[in-house]
């Protein structure tokens, strides 16, 4: 999903599966959560709570770094019965899918579930982006042109 | 001039607010506008008010666009005052432009650059008539959407293209920590950091008419626009707890390269320069403007007269920002009671000095 993993990110699988539930619908999760048989219970250690990332570009697109403009943001941190602690920082204001990815994320650190949890949840919601990702680009390769200079033009 | 406190007149606020409500709802006879209605059918409003209000949340954008009634400077508004309200988590690591999913990407500087010129859902090439279809009930999107195989390699930008002969200027890197205008008052002079978060949340009417001015000839730069993309790129933000980046999302975004001409001086050899736009969602007209203002603001850098508006940094910071400047001048509706009152025994003793 990520445009840009950096080959030394310390976490590659993590990232993935958190920017996977990040841009997921909370009522699509859950669902699919559903379907993986019976999950620990978990406690909410914090949040869900709204708040704000400062977004930045470069000047030039390749130059120094400056503010853009701010997302809203919703970040929550769960721990599951078992012990295992999921963090979520998700775009947008929806607590419920900021909950969700948390426990994800801490369902996917549980060597006992992971497997399925990685089967069942990200998978499926990771095709489902992937294809919405291709249809989008499909539309924008049927806009593609060429240009021809008329002869009588300076070019 | 200042205006004064003044008591009173509660109950004819409270009416006046109370009819605004009914006005904005108007005949209920047909039916209201919903906010998902407002986010998916009036996308280009809900840019404009992210990108003025200088914050990306489409659904509130909508919102904010349905209780202003449309007025999308109010709608900016609104969201200033909402992002008052929240903490700030983090700050994102800059966006990667260069790996935007494109939806539309166009160059008016070469004619075949690798990968090619994508129109995507632009307006450009329809005659402006009125579509009279669109005053009846639609059914479901006519037709279809055509759709070819992708080519999902990344497009370069034009800087990486024309850069390597150094006939354009490079970017220059810094590690800096960027100026924050929402944390620190405008200060002057003004890094182009700072500049480039003013113009990003400037209004697109007053950047577009200074970026016209400097095409008319006040303070030209011969300008060409290199690069035109609009897509979706992903957010990055670096957790404390966490200790290492993550990806939260996507936004769309509008970026403008615009390529100026430029003579060189005594250290720089003759070779283009540029000017940067950079907006939240789709706006090519507001990022094209920027920069075109951006690069306006570099001529002192450039060792270039200052003389037209565009170029003159302090007039175009303090002036782009439509919140500040609807404050400003929406003041004088305050009660000048006092003030006037003055200046009229002025006039009065002024006109009886003139008669004796």
């Amino acid at each position: 999903m990520n445009d840009s993993v950096s080959a030394d990110h310390p976490c590659p699988a993590r990232r993935r599966w958190m920017s996977v539930v990040a841009r997921a619908q909370p009522d699509r999760i859950a669902a699919l959560l559903g379907a993986c048989g019976e999950m620990p219970g978990h406690t909410v250690l914090r949040g869900p709570e709204g708040g704000l990332v400062m977004v930045r570009g470069r000047a030039g697109g390749g130059g120094a770094a400056f503010n853009l403009g701010e997302m809203t943001v919703t970040r929550c941190t769960v721990r599951t019965d078992n012990g295992y602690v999921g963090h979520a920082y998700v775009a947008g204001r929806e607590a419920q899918r900021a909950e969700l990815a948390a426990l994800v994320d801490a369902l996917m650190q549980d060597p006992d579930r992971s497997d399925g949890i990685e089967r069942h949840v990200i998978v499926p919601l990771e095709k489902q982006q992937a294809a919405r990702k291709a249809e989008r680009a499909q539309k924008a390769a049927a806009t593609r042109v060429q240009f021809f200079a008329m002869q009588t033009m300076r070019t | 001039m200042a205006y004064v406190a003044v008591k009173g007149g509660e109950q004819a606020i409270d009416n006046a607010h109370a009819w605004l409500a009914e006005e904005r709802r108007g005949d209920t006879a047909t039916p209201p506008l919903s906010v998902a209605q407002i986010e998916e059918q009036l996308g280009r409003s809900v840019d404009r008010v992210m990108a003025e209000g200088s914050l990306y949340d489409r659904e509130l954008a909508a919102l904010a666009i349905k209780q202003a009634q449309g007025d999308l400077i109010e709608a900016a508004f609104l969201l200033r005052a909402y992002r008052t309200t929240l903490p700030r988590f983090a700050h994102s690591k800059p966006v990667e432009t260069a790996t935007m999913r494109i939806e539309r990407r166009v160059s008016a500087i070469f004619k075949d650059l690798p990968g090619g010129q994508v129109l995507g859902p632009t307006y450009d090439y329809t005659h402006r008539l009125l579509d009279f279809a669109l005053m009846a009930d639609e059914k479901a999107a006519s037709g279809g959407v055509s759709m070819e195989a992708a080519d999902l390699t990344t497009m370069p930008r034009v800087p990486d293209i024309l850069g390597h002969e150094g006939l354009l200027e490079a970017d220059a890197a810094s590690d800096r920590e960027p100026g924050d205008l929402t944390r620190e008052p405008l200060a002057f002079p003004a890094a182009r950091d700072v500049r480039l978060q003013a113009l990003a949340r400037g209004d697109e009417g007053f950047l577009l008419g200074l970026g016209y001015s400097t095409q008319r000839g006040y303070g030209g730069s011969h300008p060409f626009a290199g690069e035109i993309r609009m897509g979706e790129v992903s957010v990055e933000i670096e957790p404390a707890e966490l200790g290492f980046a993550i990806d939260i999302g996507d936004l769309v975004l509008t970026e403008c390269q615009m390529v100026n001409q430029f003579k060189g001086s005594k250290t720089v050899p003759p070779q283009f320069t540029r000017g940067y736009g950079l907006v939240f969602g789709f706006g090519e007209r507001k990022a094209m403007a920027m920069a075109l203002v951006d690069r306006a603001m570099r001529a002192g850098e450039l060792g270039e007269d200052v003389t037209a508006p565009a170029q003159n940094v302090e007039f175009v910071l303090y002036h782009s920002d439509n919140i500040e400047a609807t404050g400003f001048v929406e003041h004088l509706k305050l009660p000048h009671y006092v003030d006037f009152q003055s200046e009229l025994q002025n006039v009065r003793r002024m006109r009886t000095e003139v008669a004796e």
